[in-house]
């Protein structure tokens, strides 16, 4: 789950971490208002869950509160990569001496949370990584021990900095490390981290991005959602415990487990079909289940046929049938429907298929190519649902 | 021989008496597993299929000499779990629970190994040595007996790639599932690193999925191994930054994708398979050669 900037300011504010002032406004008047109060130059920036705000148009530097009023008028919205902007964040415009970047990641490779730094701060990192790499500072926390102050100041050092700034930047490390752990994140990120006029370092921009599996234990963040930056049927989803991406193709898919999830869009890509999402159904796949997973996949209107796969382990395959036959009678709208059964209980499911005239597929090929032949619009795919693959 | 359980495996369910635990131990002991115990705080004195439950893993392996532990906790109490396994000289600790923090994972990893055991999962489908145990959740009827070790990060595609073999009438040795997480327990390379040591496997297949450099650090290592290896990458079609369901399964910064972990394991000459059923093509072409 990503946080936006003045959420993420106000989090790392409230670790300690020094970041200049900012208000965040919803409308022009709100924007005026709150550059009238910094005084001076300000920056209005674009709160949306997207990188590459400035190029897009999201950032602006306005002289005054008219200026800030007539900025977030541009601004606000619009939408920047598809994302609408319904806030902006109106910080006053720093007097930057030096700009450098630092982060704190998950870092699947060491198995432990590292920093990432590099004194050449305000951009894009990845792009640093690419041009100059021996600039990029790393150090990991020990997983039992956490991110020590030694850490801190030895990569504090091989930046290059020196006097006051060492243990400026020490220090505000460990409070980033701190909202890391403290907060379940998956990454923390400043960039730039400024040293501005009065000689001290800030932070003038402020990333994070929280682990998913970590928010049942921090009610108040997962409250901070923002279901405006998401596309609206995979919040459904999400509310109803189903992993949903939606995609740009044609065949619905509703698969239990990830991995054969995506194996199966793979499989109908193959066979010369788009798919129109990836949805991984979960473990205990129930009737409910079945049913809220159908309707999300056919509120897409471009969704033409439906393939369901389950290779069941945990989910058994009696108590999908189940629901796939209860979910028919509550769809929203129906399309043509290939069905396959495998794994745990899978004879019993198949059986309950057929009391309900619905005949199931046997493999993943031939389920994947008759679901691609239904849209295709191929004249030996059964049209109607319930779909039997004796028929194709 | 075999890889990490087989017949003389002595397992300990934790979370016995939830509804999972409670179905997958009679699916365990049904296969032929021997489930020596279970263990249920507050749950003492019951049995589960004809296990014995304990209030503590410290007292559950006293009374039965259980070394090997599978997990059915939820996700807010697994890591308490594992530790209580691992600190109790379980050797070999099972996590099936999904769901659990990064941050979580993390300190599992290291503490699991300072106590000189082993992890596997989280987030994973468990093991099956065919014809001797079943630790895990992979039904126990799509089997048979035979070379191929398999390792997989995912549940429901290692069932999928299991069954395109046995369909093939190529059977399996140890069936191995890491798991979809950030941070396993088990590597790849971990289990590849048994698989060649194994007498009974003559090949491997491994599936892989989109995220992280794991395939892309199996294909070092494979170049080492004396065995063939037939790959399998989940993700071809997904999209860059999405979470694909798995925590681990997510191109971030254009890293991690389809294209890059096939192109590696090409390079270290496995073959990969772009539908299950070639998977069991290619396994059988490998093992003819050798």
């Amino acid at each position: 789950m990503n946080l936006h900037e003045y959420q993420a300011r106000e989090l790392l504010s409230q670790h300690g971490v020094p970041v200049p002032p900012g208000e965040v406004a919803a409308s022009a008047e709100q924007a005026e208002a709150a550059a009238a109060c910094i005084g001076g130059q300000v920056v209005v920036k674009a709160q949306v869950h997207s990188g590459g705000r400035g190029k897009a148009g999201g950032v602006k530097l306005a002289g005054g509160p008219a200026e800030a009023r007539e900025a977030a008028e541009q601004i606000l919205g619009t939408a920047i990569r598809g994302l609408p902007v319904h806030q902006v964040l109106v910080a006053p415009a720093a007097d930057i001496r030096r700009e450098i970047y630092v982060s704190f990641v998950l870092d699947r490779a060491e198995k432990t949370v590292s920093l990432i730094a590099s004194a050449e701060g305000g951009v894009d990192i990845e792009e640093v990584a690419a041009t100059s790499p021996e600039s990029i500072v790393r150090a990991h926390a020990d997983p039992l021990l956490g991110f020590q102050p030694w850490q801190a100041r030895e990569v504090a050092f091989r930046l290059g900095l020196g006097g006051a700034h060492v243990r400026q930047f020490a220090d505000i490390a460990m409070k980033l490390y701190e909202v890391f752990t403290e907060n379940d994140a998956s990454l923390v990120e400043v960039n730039p981290l400024a040293e501005v006029g009065s000689g001290e370092l800030q932070a003038l921009d402020a990333k994070v991005t929280l682990d998913d599996n970590g928010l049942f234990r921090h009610r108040h963040l997962a409250a901070l959602r923002d279901t405006s930056q998401e596309d609206p049927s995979e919040v459904r989803a999400a509310q109803a415990g189903i992993n949903y991406v939606k995609l740009d193709g044609e065949i619905g898919c509703m698969v239990n487990g990830a991995g054969l999830a995506m194996a199966t869009m793979d499989m109908v890509k193959l066979y010369g079909g788009e798919p129109a999402n990836f949805l991984d159904i979960g473990g205990g796949a129930t009737a409910e289940q079945v049913t809220a997973a159908l309707n999300i996949i056919l509120s897409d209107p471009n969704v033409k046929a439906v393939l369901i796969n389950i290779f069941g382990g945990i989910a058994r395959c009696d108590v999908v049938a189940h629901g796939i036959v209860e979910a028919l009678e509550h769809v929203e709208r129906r399309v043509p429907m290939v069905v396959r059964l495998e794994g745990t209980n899978a004879e019993e499911g198949r059986r309950i298929l057929e009391n309900a005239h619905l005949h199931s597929a046997v493999s993943l090929s031939e389920v994947a190519e008759l679901a691609v032949r239904l849209v295709t619009g191929d004249a030996s795919a059964p049209k109607e649902l319930p779909v039997s693959t004796s028929e194709a | 021989m075999s890889i990490l359980v087989d017949r003389n495996t002595r397992l300990l369910v934790q979370g016995i008496t939830g509804r999972e635990g409670e179905f997958h131990t009679t699916q365990m002991v049904e296969y032929g597993t021997q489930v020596v115990a279970g263990v249920t705080p507050g749950g003492g004195g019951k049995a589960v299929a004809g296990a014995p439950v304990y209030n503590t893993v410290h007292e559950a392996v006293a009374e039965t000499g259980a070394n090997t532990s599978i997990i059915f906790v939820p996700a807010p109490f697994a890591p308490d779990a594992v530790y209580e396994a691992a600190a109790n000289g379980i050797e070999l600790i099972v996590c099936i629970t999904e769901g659990i923090p990064a941050l979580d994972e993390v300190k599992m990893y290291r503490y699991v190994r300072e106590q000189g055991a082993r992890l596997l999962g989280p987030n994973c489908p468990g093991v099956t040595t065919v014809g001797e145990a079943k630790v895990g959740i992979i039904p126990g009827n799509i089997h048979i007996p035979g070379p191929v070790g398999l390792v997989s990060r995912s549940g429901t595609l290692t069932y999928e790639a299991v069954a395109a073999l046995t369909a093939a009438q190529i059977g399996q040795s140890t069936v191995v599932g890491i798991g979809g997480d950030p941070v396993p327990g088990t590597s790849f390379v971990d289990t590849l690193r048994m698989f060649e040591e194994d007498a009974e496997t003559r090949g491997v297949v491994l599936i892989g999925e989109i995220g992280g450099t794991a395939e892309e650090e199996a294909a070092e290592y494979i170049t080492e191994m004396s065995k063939p290896v037939v790959g399998f990458i989940a993700g071809r079609t997904a999209p860059p930054g999405r979470r694909m369901g798995h925590a681990g399964a997510i191109i971030s910064g254009g890293r991690g994708t389809a294209e890059e972990k096939v192109r590696a394991l090409e390079a270290a000459n496995v073959q990969v398979a772009t539908t299950p059923a070639e998977i069991a093509d290619f396994v059988d072409l490998a093992l003819a050669a050798g």
